[in-house]
């Protein structure tokens, strides 16, 4: 589904962060991506979030070379990926509820078609008491699960999390592991970007790691 | 979605199934557009462009209307005389012009009328026949088809040596450049002030702009396309500039109202009498308000365009720094 080769990547005149990183994700399938802080996990996920071009290398996602994609269509490629920011992006002036169906509000749904779903899903991840509470007021954990519910809301094919269990304690973090494992046995590729071992090791899963530029693949 | 269906239903579940939610807020808050100072500005801009707009128009149909009246109408003047007949003289003259083709009529102006014209200088208590004062006849032509004024005065002259022909030949003339010197001023003006409007409008949007760029990364990272984040954004300078054109031209429009309602209620007072002189009437006429009301659509249109195009201009902006990682001011993800 998604495919690199020996893609580099620098930010402007600076070092190479990327370095010929060669990968495959397979479709339905479920990796960890790890390394130390400042290794570009993030960068790697913004180049599969098509908001970072690589400087060189091919990048081919679901089955289209992103380097001839127009402008135009990078919406509808966005709309199959799901992502969850390290940083969360919500909204503040809107609540939990509308944050989370923003991506259904976005392509032109009717509020009555997704509303139970969404309420479901806020409950799920354990927001239920939250849906009418605006983020400046939710604790960084509770933004941390409404940015994944927002991610998984219009079911990706594939989810991209940068650091998803970073606030929560270990019981949440096992609770959304297992929203994660659920999701990919539904058939959506997973990618975590996590230090967490701990987490990691919960899951039988591949591994991919980045340090100083390179990755290396452990399955 | 199926995520949620197939997962454990958690314990609340029941006592808080659809909790209520408010009504979906705008995907962009009205506050964030900092709406009142662009309001201002908008509001200030089109009364502006409206007033021009009517001054214009008006200066415009006042020359129209002098220099129809004037060319319509030709004066023959009488001077006094000693052991000379006004009377008579009067009537050869009126006889004399309406025998010319092209004329169609010629009156005297009785004593009257001619003292009424002299009171301002002469005072009420006029008596005119102590004075030698002049009098006229009016003839009124046909504009299409003009008598031949040389030989109209010719025979005049044969005629009558105190009387003499005034066509107001260089008073239209006169008119003429000046209306359209005038015109050609305000018609100046009225760009200027557009332009200015213009400026402003875009310059007023984008800072009221300015502050949002968050949301317009978020929608479009949720996948928005840039024409849904741009109409979301286009409603609400929509709204803040029919209000605030609306306002303005308003103001215009009840400004030309009370004008011209004062000059009718007023007329023939001093104050008004110079004031039409001066401005002619101040009725701009339906086309006025129509013009009026088109400037309020212009400038609508203006400000949500330029809303418009801003948007799809910062859309595009993070859409490079995709292909610049150089210039990642945008998310820090
Ligand atoms: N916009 C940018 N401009 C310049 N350099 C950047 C930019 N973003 C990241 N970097 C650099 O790229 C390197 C990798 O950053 P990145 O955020 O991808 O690391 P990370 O693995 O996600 O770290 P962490 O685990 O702390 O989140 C860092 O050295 C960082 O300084
Ligand atoms: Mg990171």
């Amino acid at each position: 589904m998604i495919h690199f080769e020996n893609v580099g990547l620098r930010y402007g005149l600076g070092p190479e962060i990327l370095r010929d990183i060669t990968f495959d994700i397979p479709a339905s399938s479920f990796q960890f991506l790890t390394g130390p802080s400042g290794a570009g996990k993030t960068t790697l996920l913004k180049l599969l979030f098509l908001s970072l071009k690589p400087t060189r290398g091919l990048i081919r996602m679901f089955d289209r070379d992103i380097a001839s994609i127009p402008r135009e269509d990078l919406p509808m490629l966005r709309r199959r990926i799901g992502i969850v920011f390290q940083d969360f992006q919500l909204l503040d002036h809107l609540t939990t509820y509308e944050n989370v169906s923003l991506p259904l509000r976005v392509r032109g749904k009717e509020e009555h078609t997704y509303r139970s779903d969404v309420i479901e899903l806020l409950k799920w991840v354990g927001l239920g008491q939250r849906i009418n509470v605006l983020p400046p007021v939710l604790s960084g954990g509770e933004k941390q699960r409404a940015a994944i519910a927002r991610a998984l809301m219009d079911r990706p094919e594939i989810l991209l999390a940068d650091e998803p269990t970073g606030n929560v304690d270990p019981p949440m973090a096992r609770r959304l592991l297992g929203l994660f494992r659920e999701l990919n046995r539904q058939g959506t590729a997973v990618l975590i970007a996590t230090h967490d071992f701990a987490l990691m090791d919960q899951v039988d899963a591949r591994r991919m790691i980045l340090s100083e530029g390179r990755l290396e693949i452990f399955s | 979605m199926s995520v949620a269906e197939k997962t454990p239903a958690p314990p609340e579940r029941k006592r808080l199934n659809d909790g209520a939610t408010r009504p979906h807020g705008p995907i962009v808050p009205s506050a964030n557009v900092q709406g009142s100072a662009l309001l201002a500005v908008i509001a200030i801009m089109s009364f502006l462009a409206c007033l021009t707009l009517g001054g214009v128009s008006m200066v415009r149909a006042t020359a129209a209307s002098w220099q129809s009246q004037i060319s319509r109408e030709i004066t023959i003047q009488i001077k006094p005389d000693d052991n000379f007949d006004m009377e008579k003289a009067l009537n050869d003259a009126r006889n004399l012009a309406s025998s010319f083709v092209g004329v169609t009529g010629a009156t005297i102006m009785d004593k009257q009328a001619t003292s009424r014209l002299l009171e301002p200088w002469l005072g009420a208590s006029l008596d005119i026949d102590e004075l030698p004062v002049p009098r006229l006849v009016i003839v009124t032509i046909d504009e299409s088809a003009p008598p031949d004024f040389a030989a109209l005065r010719d025979a005049l002259s044969k005629k009558i040596p105190q009387a003499s022909l005034d066509d107001h030949r260089t008073w239209v003339n006169r008119l003429v450049s000046m209306a359209r010197t005038t015109v050609a001023i305000g018609t100046g003006v009225l760009v200027l002030v557009f332009s200015a409007m213009v400026l402003t409008v875009i310059f007023a949007t984008r800072g009221a702009l300015s502050g949002n760029r968050h949301i317009v990364e978020v929608l479009h990272f949720v996948g928005a396309e840039a024409s849904f984040v741009a109409n979301e954004f286009q409603k609400h300078f929509l709204i803040i500039s029919l209000k605030g054109s609306g306002a303005g031209s308003a103001l215009a429009a009840l400004f030309f109202m009370l004008a011209s309602w004062w000059q009718s209620r007023s007329l023939a007072t001093p104050a008004s009498d110079q004031a039409t002189a001066l401005f002619g009437t101040f009725s701009v006429g339906w086309l006025g308000y129509v013009g009026i009301a088109l400037t309020m659509i212009l400038i609508a249109g203006l400000t949500t365009l330029t809303a418009r195009l801003t948007v799809m201009r910062t859309i595009y902006e993070i859409d490079q720094i995709r292909s610049d990682p150089a210039r990642s001011d945008g998310l820090n993800t």
